[in-house]
């Protein structure tokens, strides 16, 4: 928790300084790449010239450090399911969290002993995103869904 | 004493002095980075556990201490890297302008790189290549 987070009641100083803060999280978030199966593909696909993800100030960053948002791309196995707690576990605050593609969303076809059936068994989501795999328009608007998620996210104000 | 202050700011054309914008943009750049650490201080969210503090290995644990040692020949190979680099960032330039300087600068050249080349005798004869 920051000094300031949540001290401040509802008036039009705390309101813009929020909108201020927001802003500049929803205008650079750079996600974890967290590619597990084919959905990775249409993810590199998403960042690559055609869609071009760096136009919403979304720069995939190959480290948890420096991570906003991790966008889990693909089957999660259980056998898988630790590194990616871990890995949620070492981005710093504030974080989100993409779960792309049915199998992420919920283990998809693969209802199985050994497929986590949906990564909200292991980390909490902030957007879905179905499809199998899900075009690169399907991740650009849940990206957008997110930065709106974020838009009226309260920080300062209680 | 805003007499003074012009008179320090402005140069006798009444232009302004042209260390002035130096001096404006050390300012600034101070306020950033003293503002940035201070807004991060205030508003940035820190809650710090033993998972989140723990080395990035891409997820797994890691297995073994990160600060370990290192063979001292990778230091010796590192030196005599930052020789040859040294030399040949200067025979760059020295081959552009080779032209003008003529036989007088071939014959400087020569003689830096043998310099060079009687440390790099020297090293390979005390075994600094012998790879153990």
């Amino acid at each position: 928790m920051g000094i300031v987070q949540h001290q401040f009641s509802d008036n039009i100083v705390t309101a813009k300084l929020d909108h201020l803060i927001n802003w500049s999280r929803y205008s650079s978030l750079w996600p974890m790449t967290f590619g597990l199966a084919c959905c990775a593909i249409e993810m590199m696909a998403s960042g690559a010239a055609r869609y071009d993800f760096d136009r919403f100030g979304v720069i995939f960053r190959a480290t948890p450090r420096q991570s906003d948002v991790l966008i889990v791309a693909g089957t999660l196995t259980y056998k898988m399911a630790d590194v990616l707690r871990k890995v949620y576990d070492q981005m710093p605050e504030p974080r989100w969290v993409i779960a792309m593609g049915s199998c992420a969303s919920s283990g998809g076809p693969f209802n199985t002993y050994s497929v986590v059936q949906g990564v909200e068994e292991i980390v909490p989501v902030d957007v879905f995103i179905p499809g199998c795999p899900p075009r690169p328009e399907a991740l650009m608007h849940g990206v957008l869904k997110l930065q709106e998620k974020i838009k009226n996210e309260k920080f300062l104000r209680k | 004493m805003l007499e003074e202050l012009s008179n320090l700011l402005f140069n006798d054309y009444k232009d302004l002095h042209p260390y002035v914008p130096v001096f404006i943009f050390s300012l600034i750049a101070l306020a950033f980075g003293f503002g940035s650490l201070i807004a991060t201080y205030l508003i940035g969210p820190r809650d710090s556990y033993e998972e989140k503090l723990s080395p990035y290995e891409c997820g797994i644990e890691p297995e073994t201490d990160a600060n370990h040692r290192f063979s001292i020949q990778f230091y010796v190979i590192a030196i005599l890297f930052v020789i040859f680099d040294i030399e040949a960032a200067f025979l760059y330039p020295w081959a552009v302008v080779f032209d003008v300087i003529g036989i007088f600068g071939f014959i400087e050249m020569m003689l830096f790189i043998l310099v060079l080349f009687v440390g790099f005798i020297y090293a390979w004869r005390k075994g600094a290549l012998e790879w153990v």
